[in-house]
């Protein structure tokens, strides 16, 4: 089962694009046991405790591989939730929009953008 | 401040979206599928069944993914279903030293130690030492065969059927198949008040 959200997340996007054609479950399945060979041969734990943390590297490499996104694209998305999150009150569900200079946050919070709490 | 992983993954979903690559419906409705409608209780179904209607068991044996189709379960990446059959002569146990392959559309998603460097190399180098660890002592003459999944075969052990079950319903049947004697590291589950044949 999940330990986290994330986890699901993951795993859920994971499936969506190889279901959509994007990759291949042979290509996601050899491009998993790479990404478990490393972390081990970095000396990471390997009780199967970080199963998820390599599934999630995969899926970034995939997608950055598969030109669906680049991670520079991924990185600065990844700031740009950081700082949606120090901004957004407690109790408040987090929005992208939050991240943006009060100026455009308007702009920025049309539905499209509405990430899910 | 949440984790790294849940912002990279924010991200990645977030961004995908906004592309049109996947769709947060679809996302959302897998999630729900995996975290609350599959699971072992699905194997269990088809275990019992096997056990209840011969002819459904040999079905089952000889082309897994048609006979786990007819009681609604399907997989989502194409993958191949192979049951392997316990016998009073032969053990069988599922790993996927690679990197966890499970056949999720029948046992939900797997244990953490299914996932773990230890069992993924010692299943195929010392099968009965694991097996001991898990409690199966298994007999010298019992052969012990063990199945190794990949991204497109992903197997399931159909255990024996206890002894003294024979009025049960499948559906009691179905309550006592275990996720564990599904994936090979246990024997057949025991009916209650009695032990395992």
């Amino acid at each position: 089962m999940f330990a986290e959200p994330w986890q699901a997340q993951a795993f859920a996007l994971a499936l969506t694009l190889s279901h959509e054609g994007h990759f291949s479950w042979k290509e996601w399945s050899t491009a998993l046991a790479q990404e478990i060979r490393r972390a081990e041969a970095r000396g990471e734990p390997n009780d199967g405790s970080r199963y998820y943390d390599r599934w999630l590297a995969t899926l970034e490499r995939l997608v950055t591989e598969k030109k669906l996104s680049t991670r520079p694209a991924l990185r600065q998305r990844k700031a740009e939730w950081a700082r949606a999150y120090r901004r957004t009150p407690h109790g408040r569900p987090v929005e992208l929009a939050a991240a943006q200079p009060p100026a455009r946050a308007g702009r920025a919070a049309r539905p499209g953008h509405r990430p899910r709490r | 401040m949440p984790s790294d992983p849940t912002l990279r993954v924010k991200a990645l979903e977030s961004l995908l979206v906004e592309k049109g690559l996947v769709d947060r419906a679809t996302v959302d409705a897998l999630i729900d599928t995996y975290e609350h409608r599959v699971g072992p209780r699905n194997g269990a179904r088809v275990v019992a069944r096997a056990w209840a209607d011969p002819e459904y068991r040999r079905r089952l044996l000889a082309d897994a993914d048609r006979a786990i189709a007819e009681l609604g379960y399907g997989g989502m990446q194409g993958e191949h279903m192979v049951v392997v059959e316990n016998t009073p002569r032969v053990h069988n146990l599922v790993v996927c030293t690679l990197c966890s392959c499970y056949p999720w559309p029948v046992l939900g998603l797997p244990p953490v130690w299914y996932k773990s460097a230890a069992y993924r190399s010692r299943a195929v180098i010392d099968p009965r030492g694991v097996l001991r660890e898990f409690g199966v002592d298994l007999p010298d003459d019992v052969e012990v065969r063990v199945w190794d999944s990949t991204a497109e075969v992903r197997y399931l052990v159909l255990p024996e059927r206890p002894a003294r079950t024979e009025e049960w319903t499948e559906q009691q049947l179905a309550a006592i198949v275990t996720r564990d004697s599904m994936v090979g590291v246990a024997r057949s589950p025991a009916p209650a008040g009695g032990r395992s044949a």
